[in-house]
């Protein structure tokens, strides 16, 4: 199976992870992988400096009505950013969602109505329980979930929330997690 | 069909149904979002069913109005976005300034925090007194609250905050009387605002403006929409008017980005080409 897209959900210490999985990606990665991380609404986006720093793979802030193209994708500060049928961006101003805006769940199930069982969903270290109902949507429609090991992550609670609500397909390490979405989006390509 | 594809045929329906019924139109706007609010109420009221909500609609008026604040993204705050605030001081209020009369409308204010902002500015620079405030918005509800001016303490807090940041040198809380928790504010800056019902989608240009700000509400719309609303936006500013959009708002895929010159392009202030 081809999957379409990757989104990824990571709050405190998300850099750090965000970094090890992007850095074994190869330049080809043709898969469009959208990222959510917990900001503060007054932050700037400096941290996507950084993650492009150690990464091949362009890094961009996610603009409304953009096209889902090959890249890597971050929604901004103090906007949700949720993914239309025709594969375009949009974002909104609503209101937070689990104390959170950007949300992971909003993100994740607009994701997992778009695409479906062509979605891999990754949640990663995170101290509050955004992205539980975003995964078990992800499972509903079909998709593929990862979770980071909550014992190895830096912040064990979000990893852990997500586990109790679904079986995800895989619990693993942040260094495994890059080496899996080259095999499986490859694969799936040959 | 698979049963995805029909509860996307069921949205458009519901869509369709509370237009003809109540005149208010969500069919061009986000499908992502519309979605996203009415599974929020379908959770609210246990109905599992996009069509038993859309029957629903059809004869339960209280309930449709519901729906309609569902719909309806009323979040705000006061000089939200700080920077853009400080550009509006920067390089909006030396245009202003060159008028005799200034009409500003604000587009979408919801509970007015942002039309009140704009308030605080003109009256610091010596404008407020030959300038009117149009303020708009096609939810009722938002505008009655907009129209009190109370706000909490804990959001006064914040409110001051983003004051602050935005370049504001005066004691914030002088703006506002203090009774109990909350703060309302003062007379003095109410008077120049006009609270007016007026729906972006389906109503038309009523005034020519100096300034019209719009922010985060062009987002919730699709492509074509949005072109229609920024001819009205455009239709509605004289020559050399300015217009201020949300930050991550841009003009870039409408017919209408070679009609403005960019003031700042980073804060989203154009101003209408002569």
């Amino acid at each position: 199976m081809r999957y379409e897209a990757i989104v990824i959900g990571v709050s405190s210490g998300g850099l750090k992870a965000l970094r090890l999985i992007f850095s074994a990606l190869p330049s080809g990665f043709a898969t469009p992988i959208i990222v959510v991380q917990h900001i503060g609404p007054r932050s700037e986006n400096s941290w996507i400096k950084l993650l492009n720093e150690s990464c091949i793979i362009p890094i961009k802030e996610a603009d409304e009505k953009e096209k889902v193209a090959t890249g890597i994708y971050v929604a901004p500060s103090n906007y949700h950013l949720l993914i239309e049928k025709d594969r375009t961006f949009s974002l909104t101003v609503d209101e937070r969602v689990n104390f959170a805006r950007p949300s992971i769940d909003v993100l994740f199930e607009s994701a997992a109505e778009t695409y479906k069982e062509k979605l891999i969903g990754i949640i990663l270290t995170g101290a509050n329980n955004d992205g539980t109902k975003g995964v078990k949507r992800i499972k509903e429609c079909g998709g593929l979930v990862i979770v980071q090991n909550p014992a190895t992550a830096e912040s064990s609670y979000m990893p852990a929330s997500a586990i109790a609500a679904v079986q995800p397909d895989h619990i693993m390490e942040l260094d495994q997690i890059g080496q899996l979405l080259i095999k499986i989006t490859l694969s799936a390509n040959i | 069909m698979r049963k995805e594809d029909s509860s996307e045929l069921e949205i458009s329906l519901l869509l369709e149904a509370f237009y003809h019924k109540y005149g208010y139109d969500f069919r061009q706007y986000s499908r992502a979002h519309i979605r996203r609010r009415i599974m929020s109420r379908m959770g609210l009221t246990g109905i599992s069913d996009v069509a038993l909500i859309q029957s629903k609609v059809l004869n339960d008026q209280t309930f449709a109005y519901e729906l309609l604040q569902d719909l309806s993204i009323t979040v705000t705050e006061m000089f939200r976005d700080q920077e853009f605030y400080k550009s509006v001081r920067k390089n909006v209020i030396p245009v202003l300034k060159t008028y005799p009369f200034i009409k500003i409308w604000h587009a979408g204010c919801a509970t007015g925090q942002e039309a009140y902002s704009v308030a605080i500015i003109l009256k610091e620079e010596g404008l407020y007194d030959r300038t009117t405030i149009y303020a708009t918005d096609f939810n009722q509800q938002a505008l009655d609250r907009a129209k009190e001016g109370i706000f909490s303490n804990a959001m006064m807090e914040e409110y001051a905050l983003n004051y602050q940041l935005s370049g504001g040198i005066a004691s914030f809380s002088d703006y506002f009387t203090f009774n109990y928790d909350r703060g309302i504010i003062n007379q003095s800056l109410k008077k120049n605002i006009v609270w007016a019902n007026h729906n972006l989608v389906t109503d038309s240009v009523f005034a020519e403006m100096n300034m019209i700000i719009c922010r985060n509400v062009l987002i919730y719309f699709d492509i074509n929409l949005q072109n229609k609303v920024q001819k009205l936006l455009y239709e509605s500013l004289i020559p050399g008017g300015i217009l201020g959009l949300g930050l991550k708002e841009s003009l870039r895929f409408t017919d209408y980005s070679e009609k403005y010159t960019e003031l700042d392009k980073k804060l989203r202030l154009f101003k209408k080409k002569y």
